[in-house]
């Protein structure tokens, strides 16, 4: 399947890409993550991360569909 | 209303957005760039957010407190790119009845958009470096 991922602040640095277009088996958004961060060195845990797929919240059992947009979200700071 | 701004907050047309007949209180929080955190000094901040969820999210905060609150109206302005110390950052501010009300439901928004909001600040430190802040704390 292929996935959208978008990629922000320190997973932005990490990854060294805002965006990019994944091949993966991953068949949820806790086995993609396993893999992205074993790629690009990823140090969150996913405790520490929130996840959204296609624009919205979800949790990490999430069963992805093909083309999904996919986000890692590490801690907020705004404000 | 929420909203994420490229450009610099309009605090004075945003003020103006709070006026309504029944409005006995308006109560405006401003953040702004500090020029240290943490022992080291700051010369400025970028703030990046997902836009799309940001403003979603935004706009459910303005909600939940327009439903917990009796207020006349509820309008938070977020921006992003590169900031100063002194410029404003975040822009929150109530209408209502009564002061209690603006207080709290001033409150809650600059809270919950702290908390939950996916925005992202850079500190760039006098000394030369920059570094993300993710605030050790769970997701919630």
């Amino acid at each position: 399947m292929n996935y959208r991922l978008l990629y922000f602040a320190s997973l932005c640095d990490a990854a060294g890409r805002a965006e990019e277009q994944v091949a993966s088996d991953a068949r949820d958004v806790s086995a993609l993550y396993a893999e992205l961060a074993a790629r690009h060195g990823f140090t969150f845990t996913p405790d520490r991360l929130r996840v959204a797929v296609n624009g919205a919240f979800t949790d990490w059992n999430h069963r992805l569909a093909d083309n999904d947009e996919v986000v890692f979200l590490p801690p907020v700071s705004g404000g | 209303m929420f909203a994420i701004n490229e450009t610099p907050i309009d605090v004075v047309r945003l003020h103006r957005g709070l006026e309504a007949d029944g409005a006995g209180a308006v109560v405006c929080f401003e953040g702004r760039v500090r020029n240290y955190n943490d022992g080291r000094a700051v010369n400025g901040l970028s703030y990046q957010a997902y836009i799309e969820l940001a403003e979603a999210e935004g706009r459910r905060i303005v909600g939940e407190a327009h439903a917990k609150f009796a207020v006349e109206r509820v309008i938070c302005v977020h921006r992003v790119g590169d900031l100063a110390p002194g410029d404003v950052a975040v822009w929150a501010g109530v209408s209502a009845g009564h002061r209690a009300a603006a207080f709290d439901a001033c409150r809650y928004v600059i809270d919950e958009v702290k908390a939950r909001v996916p925005i992202w600040k850079r500190e760039h430190y006098v000394e030369g470096a920059s570094e993300w802040l993710h605030p050790d704390s769970a997701p919630k």
